[in-house]
C-alpha cells in the first residue's frame, strides 16, 4: 500500500520539509511551539490541535509562541515577510481574523500592487475553518469568501491530506500572501502522500470523479460530502462529475466550464454561508459563459443565512450533508423548463 | 491496477470464441482496456455483467465446450468465487515496492512470481513500475519478475548525472548485483529498451534474452515536441494531450493515469532530473544514441515489439533488423503497446522465453 498519511500530519510534514530546504522559513502563533520556556513545558503543545508538535524540536527558535494578539502577530509576520524571511502564521481560527483585517486586507494584500510590482509579501496564514466540531457559532466559520473577495490574496482551500502538503508547500514558495484553510474535520482524515517534498500548482481544480450527468462544483470537506453523494446517485444510474476547486483565488475557470459545458446540470456545494460565498461565484461564471450550454437551472447547497449553532442537532441540520447533494443532483436532473 | 469495470461484452453467450480474440471490454483506474479468450470454446456463461467492479483475478465468464451441464458450470462458478474470496484477502496483503540502496542512489522496485528464471522490466522516459500494471503480474506466472524503477523516475532518487543513460545501464547491473542476480531476462520499453540494450552490450553474460519494446535507440527519429511538452506540462490540460498520443486510441487516456503523471512530476527534483535526461538522450529533437549496427554482435536472443501507430518513435524503427532478431509488429497499437495490447504482448513475451 503507499504511504498513508492523516491530514494533520501532511501539514506537519510539509512545513517540516520547507524548513529544512529553507531557512528563512519561521513559524508563529499561539502555543506553537507550546510552553512558557519553563523546562519540559517546550514543545508540549504544537498549537491547540498539536498540528506543529515536534517542529520546536527541529527548528528551535524558528518555531515561535505569540501573545494571545491576531492583530500584533500576524502584523509582525507580514513585517517579516516584506524584509526577507518566509513566515507562516498561525491564526487558530479563521473567525478571530476580525481583528487583523487591516493588516491582511489593507496592508499584505496591497504591497505588491501599491509599490509597483517591487514588493512582495511571501507570508502564509495557516487558520481553521468549518463546522461540525461542537465549537459555536464564534469558531465554526468558512470564511474564505471573505479573503477570496480581495484582489492580492491567494486563498486555499484543501481536501485531502495528498493536497494539503503539496498546497503547503506552494503556499510557502509562492511570493504573496496565501490564506491556507484547514477544515477541523479532516484533521484525522487519512491517504496517500509521497514522501518527497511537492508543490502542487495553484488554480488547477482536481476531477475527483469523472461522470456525464450532472457537475458537482466543490471544495474543502464538501468535497467528501459530494463523493458520497455521488456514489448514492450512481446506483440510481446518475453519473456526477465532482470537481474540487483546490483554491478558490486563483481559480480554475477552464475546468469548471468545461465540464459545465459537458454535462449541461451544475450543482455547487459550498459550506459557507450562502451570500456572496463560493457557489454564488461558481454559478455566477456558468450563467455568463457557459448558459447556452445548461440543461437546467444552477443549484447551490450551502447551509442557511444563519450563525453556525450551538445545538448539537441544529448544527447537523445546518451543514450540507449528502442527502441535500443528492436531493439537488435529481432536481436539476428531473428539471423540465 | 486492483480491479477493473466491465464495460461491454463483445461476445454472446453460446457462441464460438477462439483464443486471442478480444471478448471482453473493461475500464481500469488508468486505462480503457480489454481482454482476450485465454482458450478456444464456447463462451458458455458470462459471470460478470456490465458495470461490474471485478478484482483482479476474479472470474469474467466461463468458456467450455457443450458437454458440461449447467449444473456443473454452477457448482464450478460457486467454487471459484469462494476460492476468489480468500484470495483477494491474501492480495490485499500482496507484493508491496521494496527500495535498495546502490551507490548513494535509493532504486525502488517490485517483486513479483516465484521461479527460477529471473525477469526484469524497465520503464520509458517519464514512466515508472506501475506503466507494467497489465503485464507483470501476467509474466510472473512461472519466473521471478522485478520491475524497477529508473533513477529519476517513480520511487527512486531523483538525482541524475549528466551521462545518464549510462548511469542507467550501470544502476541496472549494480540492482541486479545488489538483489544477487547474474542473469536475467531484460524487457524495456522505450527509452528503457535502450537501457536494457546497453547493459546488454556492455555486459552480454547477464542478460538471458531482451525484449525490446516500442525501443529507442533504434534509430534517431523521436517525437521531440513529445519530450518537451511532458517536461514542460504541470497542468492536466496541458499534460493530457501529450499522454494521448501515446496511445493509437486516444481515448484510452484516463483521469488517473493523467493524474498519476502529474502528481510524479510535482516532485521536487523531477523536471531538473527529465530536463538533463532529455538534454543527453534526445538533444534537439533526435536520439543522441543509435545502437541498431550493433544488434547484430549479441549472443542472446532478442524479441522486438511495436505497435503499428507509434506516434513517438517510429514502426521503421522496428524493420531491417539484423536476422538474429525477432520482429512482431502490432496493429492497432501506438506506444504504449504494452498497455494498449497487453494480453498479444503478454503472449509473444512468453512464447519468445518458451521458444529460446
Amino acid at each position: 500500500m503507499d504511504r498513508q498519511l492523516t491530514f494533520q500530519q501532511a501539514i506537519n510534514e510539509a512545513l517540516s520539509q520547507e524548513m529544512e530546504r529553507d531557512r528563512t522559513v519561521i513559524l508563529m502563533g499561539e502555543d506553537v511551539a507550546g510552553g512558557s520556556g519553563a523546562e519540559g513545558q517546550m514543545d508540549a503543545w504544537g498549537g491547540p490541535l498539536g498540528i506543529t508538535k515536534g517542529l520546536w524540536s527541529k527548528f528551535g527558535d524558528r518555531v515561535m509562541d505569540t501573545p494571545i494578539s491576531e492583530s500584533a502577530f500576524v502584523g509582525a509576520a507580514i513585517g517579516a515577510a516584506v524584509s526577507g524571511l518566509r513566515p507562516v502564521a498561525e491564526l487558530m481560527f479563521v473567525d478571530f481574523m476580525g481583528v487583523c483585517f487591516d493588516q491582511i486586507f489593507n496592508q499584505a494584500a496591497k504591497f505588491r500592487y501599491m509599490f509597483g510590482g517591487k514588493a512582495v509579501t511571501p507570508l502564509v496564514v495557516r487558520t481553521m475553518c468549518g463546522a461540525g466540531f461542537r465549537a459555536a457559532a464564534q469558531h465554526s466559520q468558512c470564511l474564505y469568501p471573505i479573503f477570496t473577495h480581495i484582489p492580492g490574496l491567494k486563498c486555499v482551500v484543501p481536501s485531502t491530506p495528498y493536497d494539503a502538503k503539496g498546497l503547503l508547500i506552494q503556499s510557502i514558495r509562492d511570493n504573496d500572501p496565501v490564506i491556507f484553510f484547514e477544515h477541523k474535520l479532516l484533521y484525522p482524515m487519512q491517504g496517500e502522500v509521497p514522501e518527497e517534498p511537492y508543490a502542487i500548482p495553484f488554480g488547477e481544480a482536481n476531477f475527483v470523479r469523472e461522470g456525464d450527468d450532472v457537475t458537482i462544483v466543490t471544495l474543502g470537506r464538501m468535497v467528501h460530502v459530494s463523493s458520497d453523494a455521488a456514489a448514492m446517485l450512481a446506483k440510481d444510474g446518475i453519473d456526477c462529475e465532482i470537481i474540487d476547486l483546490r483554491t478558490t483565488s486563483p481559480l480554475d475557470e477552464d475546468s469548471v466550464l468545461e465540464s459545465a459545458e459537458k454535462t449541461g446540470r451544475v450543482v455547487v456545494v459550498d459550506e459557507a454561508s450562502p451570500r456572496c460565498n463560493v457557489a454564488t461565484d461558481i454559478s455566477a461564471l456558468i450563467a455568463e459563459k457557459a448558459f447556452a450550454s445548461l440543461k437546467a437551472p444552477i443549484r447551490r447547497v450551502t447551509p442557511p443565512h444563519t450563525p453556525v449553532p450551538f445545538s448539537d442537532v441544529l448544527e447537523d441540520l445546518y451543514i450540507p450533508d449528502a442527502g441535500k447533494v443528492v436531493a439537488a443532483v435529481h432536481d436539476v436532473t428531473s428539471y423540465k423548463a | 491496477m486492483k480491479e477493473g469495470k466491465i464495460v461491454a461484452w463483445l461476445a454472446d453467450e453460446g457462441t464460438e470464441v477462439s483464443k486471442g480474440a478480444e471478448i471482453l471490454e473493461i475500464e481500469t483506474e488508468k486505462i480503457l482496456s480489454s481482454i482476450e479468450a485465454p482458450a478456444s470454446g464456447i463462451l458458455r456463461r458470462r459471470v460478470a455483467g456490465v458495470d461490474d467492479v471485478v478484482a483482479v483475478g476474479g472470474l469474467l465468464g466461463v468458456i467450455g465446450d457443450n458437454s458440461i451441464t449447467d449444473s456443473e458450470l454452477d457448482s464450478f462458478i460457486a467454487e471459484f468465487q469462494a476460492r476468489a474470496a480468500v484470495q483477494t484477502k491474501e492480495a490485499e496483503l500482496g507484493p508491496v515496492p521494496e527500495t535498495v540502496v546502490v551507490k548513494d542512489q535509493s532504486l525502488r522496485y517490485l517483486k513479483r512470481g516465484e521461479g527460477q528464471e529471473v525477469v526484469i522490466l524497465i520503464h520509458g522516459f517519464g514512466g515508472d513500475l506501475n506503466g507494467w500494471l497489465f503485464n507483470h503480474e501476467e509474466l510472473a506466472g512461472r519466473r521471478t519478475v522485478y520491475a524497477l524503477d529508473l533513477p529519476g523516475h517513480g520511487g527512486s532518487s531523483k538525482q541524475i548525472q549528466s551521462a545518464a543513460l549510462d548511469e542507467f545501464a550501470k544502476s541496472l547491473e549494480l540492482f541486479m548485483d545488489s538483489v544477487g542476480l547474474t542473469k536475467a531476462h531484460l524487457v524495456g520499453h522505450s527509452m528503457g529498451g535502450a537501457v536494457a540494450l546497453r547493459l546488454a552490450l556492455a555486459s552480454p553474460q547477464r542478460v538471458s534474452s531482451l525484449v525490446l519494446i516500442a525501443s529507442a535507440g533504434l534509430g534517431m527519429e523521436i517525437d521531440g515536441e513529445y519530450i518537451n511538452g511532458f517536461i514542460a506540462a504541470s497542468r492536466r490540460k496541458d499534460l493530457k494531450p501529450h499522454i494521448e498520443k501515446l496511445f493509437a486510441d486516444p481515448q484510452l487516456v484516463g483521469r488517473q493515469l493523467v493524474e498519476d503523471i502529474l502528481k510524479y512530476k510535482r516532485l521536487d527534483g523531477v523536471e531538473r532530473a527529465l530536463r538533463t535526461l532529455a538534454g543527453e538522450f534526445c538533444p534537439g529533437g533526435k536520439q543522441a544514441v543509435v545502437l541498431r549496427e550493433r544488434l547484430s554482435q549479441l549472443p542472446m536472443p532478442i524479441l522486438v515489439i511495436w505497435g503499428a501507430e507509434d506516434r513517438i518513435l517510429p514502426v521503421s524503427h522496428s524493420q531491417g533488423l539484423p536476422p538474429n532478431v525477432r520482429t512482431e509488429v502490432l496493429a492497432g497499437s501506438g506506444h504504449m503497446v504494452h498497455m494498449e495490447s497487453a494480453s498479444r504482448v503478454n503472449r509473444l513475451i512468453q512464447e519468445f522465453w518458451e521458444s529460446e
